[in-house]
């Protein structure tokens, strides 16, 4: 065989480099937005004293949940309290609302327009599989080339791996709503956006809160990923304590992220079930 | 002066109407029409300003049933030809569905299937219309051609005399908001709504204020007997009560038509036989037009006016009840309604004769007389408004004459009597026990006929020529 070698990776830096040649205003605003968002969420979370915080924590798992789920969130802050990680792990949380908002932002009326146009879908469904299964290492790089070091890219590149489950259960909740409940809308004369508002999106809401939840957890997974790139929070201990073979801290750093987790995914699937009983 | 107004309005509304149904085959004398009325309305258009007059209303109602299509036959809905096609490139069946190939002919050649098979026929307002088949016969894709939540491939639907298929999207919207009602096999009530507010849907979509449509969801609630539910979700209600919201909320709108898909099917039979009866009430309060898609013939003959039965997505055969019944068109029908147990179908009014009468005044001479000039044993008698008072037999009669009596004396008075509504069913009964004919009155005690044995058996027999057959035997 002698065919040469597809210059696959000449071709997208060739790409990378002129996107940034002629994109970089646009990427600048981006940065500007996200990076707001994250610093000001960051601040707002850091500005409350620790305690208030952990006792509005709880009393919100109060009111969405069981009261062994606030007893969970007062135990479980307290003890990231007391670990020292407190405001590295509000940094962090600050960094998964931002990339789960933005993914719902962006995702929940993607998913609507691919459960509408069935070409729209075909087109955005590969695109879904590869920003899920290309590693996220590979797409750090050019995060940073686009946005600079720093929490941004970290968001980014957390958006791209995080927003497929919304896109995908928002698509499958509304073409789930039975078609004669949709016959039914239409045969009293609805609009399509009536449609969507009155009918598609209650019905779909489970589905689509599962997604959000996905979304969030995966987001939640890209911490330590996003600590490469600069992103700080309490991923960056985690990757400090693997460079150093420090196995005590990391598994502080680690317990965090944990007990961060379990709060954040029994919260939406306590939405998720409140959403299905109605 | 103020007559000149009400003028104007007819004509703007006329004009409205015009431009709608100019496609129709009478569109030329419509065309016509518009043009006259143009030139009035340059004339009239200067006084405009003339204060409004009540009396219009007679007049645009007088207009329209002059000049629009409707006044014609009072048909509501009239479809010709409509066709659904289902598969890539429908229309490329319609050449052969034209030279007569059948549907599994299509198919295998074509891939293509026949939904619905160039149906026509006209639905009179107010009536109950029946569409029957087996199931895949195509009545539920027919049905959903009529509000187009199914396109047809070709065809035209006309709802007074507008056609459907030539509405735009917000036309379509319009139609389906104010003038059609829809009711599902599977309810298809939205869940996570309370019974109040699936029924207020068709009016939430319109715009309607929320004080106003709560107002007329409530009414619509109170007349299928569910007040007091309003703020249950659906899934708390059993599968009759949720139908019944399914029927409110197809009414709510107060809807020219209603559409009933299979409406009562997934009910078990008492609940089922419950809702016929009080959609047959509703229908006889509201005088709505309905098209009722069954796969079920005894409800097609228990509430249906007109009949359509359909098979492989064509109709065999439209007529009355009684007409599907007596006169099936092809061994198909026939089959169909073989097995209908005729007695609980027909009525006395469908199986009575003409009696033979006399009136209370006459002596017992001329009865005997009139008896055997008709070559009867019996006669009925009744007084100058046809009210009967008994029955008075020859044998009567004659010791009557002998006896010097009146004929009021010598007539029986016990004789068995239903009105004209009874089923041939709870007949029988009263023909066992009796020697004479059952008369059948009407409320206010008139004779209308009587009802004897050989006329029963030759309609249960499913025997057409009734009457003739009737005859013979009435002596």
């Amino acid at each position: 065989m002698n065919l040469p070698k597809i210059p696959l990776a000449d071709w997208i830096e060739s790409l990378e480099a002129w996107l940034e040649a002629h994109f970089d205003p646009f990427f600048k605003f981006i940065r500007m937005i996200v990076g707001e968002t994250v610093n000001g969420l960051d601040t707002a979370l850091n500005w409350f004293p620790a305690l208030v915080l952990i006792l509005l924590f709880t009393i919100i798992a109060w009111s969405i949940g069981k009261w062994r789920m606030a007893l969970f969130t007062l135990i479980g802050l307290l003890i990231i309290e007391n670990l020292g990680l407190w405001s590295q792990t509000m940094q962090t949380l600050a960094l998964v609302l931002t990339s789960a908002f933005i993914s719902v932002l962006i995702g929940v009326p993607v998913g609507i327009l691919c459960a509408r146009y069935g070409s729209f879908q075909k087109i955005v469904t590969p695109l879904l599989d590869f920003m899920q299964t290309m590693p996220a290492f590979v797409y750090l790089l050019p995060a940073v080339t686009f946005f600079s070091l720093g929490v941004v890219p970290g968001v980014i590149s957390s958006i791209i791996f995080a927003i497929p489950p919304t896109i995908r259960l928002t698509n499958l909740g509304i073409r789930q709503v039975p078609e004669e409940l949709v016959e039914a809308a239409d045969a009293f004369g609805s609009t399509p956006l009536q449609k969507l508002i009155k009918l598609q999106l209650p019905i779909a809401m489970p589905t689509i809160m599962a997604g959000i939840n996905q979304t969030i957890m995966l987001s939640l997974s890209m911490v330590v990923i996003a600590s490469m790139i600069g992103a700080q929070g309490v991923g960056a201990y985690v990757y400090r304590a693997v460079t150093q073979g420090n196995t005590g801290v990391g598994f502080e750093a680690g317990l965090a992220i944990v007990i961060l987790a379990i709060i954040l995914d029994r919260l939406t699937q306590q939405v998720i079930r409140k959403s299905k009983s109605v | 002066m103020p007559p000149i107004m009400p003028t104007l309005i007819i004509v703007i509304k006329g004009l409205s109407i015009c431009k709608e149904t100019v496609w129709d085959e009478k569109g030329s004398y419509i065309e016509h029409t518009v043009r006259k009325v143009r030139k009035v309305i340059t004339v009239r258009s200067i006084r405009r300003l003339t204060p409004f007059d009540h009396s219009k209303d007679n007049q645009l109602n007088l207009w329209e049933s002059k000049y629009s299509t409707r006044g014609h036959n009072m048909a509501i809905i009239e479809a010709k030809r409509l066709t659904k096609i289902f598969g890539a490139d429908p229309k490329k069946a319609i050449p052969l569905l034209d030279k007569g190939w059948s549907k599994e002919k299509i198919f295998a050649d074509t891939k293509l299937t026949v939904g619905v098979n160039q149906a026509s026929f006209s639905i009179e307002e107010g009536q109950i219309f029946v569409i029957m088949g087996l199931s895949g016969s195509g009545k539920s894709t027919l049905v959903r051609l009529l509000n187009r939540l199914i396109e047809p491939t070709i065809g035209q639907v006309l709802f007074n005399g507008t056609d459907v298929l030539k509405m735009n999207p917000e036309q379509l919207r319009n139609f389906r908001r104010k003038n059609v009602g829809m009711v599902f096999q599977k309810f298809a009530l939205f869940p996570h709504r309370t019974v109040i507010q699936n029924i207020e849907y068709g009016l939430e979509v319109q715009g309607i204020d929320k004080k106003k449509r709560k107002e007329m969801a409530m009414n619509s609630l109170e007349l299928v007997g569910l007040k007091g539910w309003e703020n249950s979700y659906p899934d708390q209600l059993s599968g009759g009560m949720q139908q019944r919201v399914g029927l409110a909320r197809g009414l709510a709108n107060d809807p020219d038509v209603l559409l009933m898909d299979e409406a009562f099917s997934a009910l078990d039979p008492l609940i089922r036989k419950d809702m016929q009866d009080e959609l047959l009430e509703l229908q006889s309060k509201m005088k709505k037009t309905i098209v009722f898609i069954t796969h079920d013939l005894n409800e097609a003959l228990r509430i249906g006016d007109q009949i359509a039965l359909m098979k492989d997505g064509s109709i065999v055969q439209i007529g009355s009840p009684e007409e599907i019944l007596m006169q099936p068109a092809n061994k198909y029908v026939e089959r169909f309604v073989e097995d209908v147990d005729l007695s609980k179908v027909l009525t006395a009014s469908h199986v009575m004769i003409k009696p033979e009468t006399i009136t209370i005044e006459k002596g017992p001479r001329v009865a005997l007389q009139f008896m055997r000039d008709r070559g009867v044993s019996s006669l009925y008698v009744v007084d100058k408004g046809m009210r009967l008072l008994g029955v008075i037999t020859a044998e009567d009669a004659a010791n009557a004459i002998k006896n010097g009596s009146r004929l009021e004396e010598a007539m029986e008075r016990e004789a068995p009597f239903a009105t004209p509504d009874t089923m041939l069913n709870d007949l029988f009964e009263l023909m066992s026990l009796s020697k004479f004919p059952v008369s059948i009155i009407d409320d206010n005690g008139r004779l209308k006929g009587i009802v004897i044995k050989g006329a029963v058996l030759a309609a249960l027999s499913g025997n057409s020529g009734l009457e003739a057959g009737a005859r013979h035997e009435s002596a």
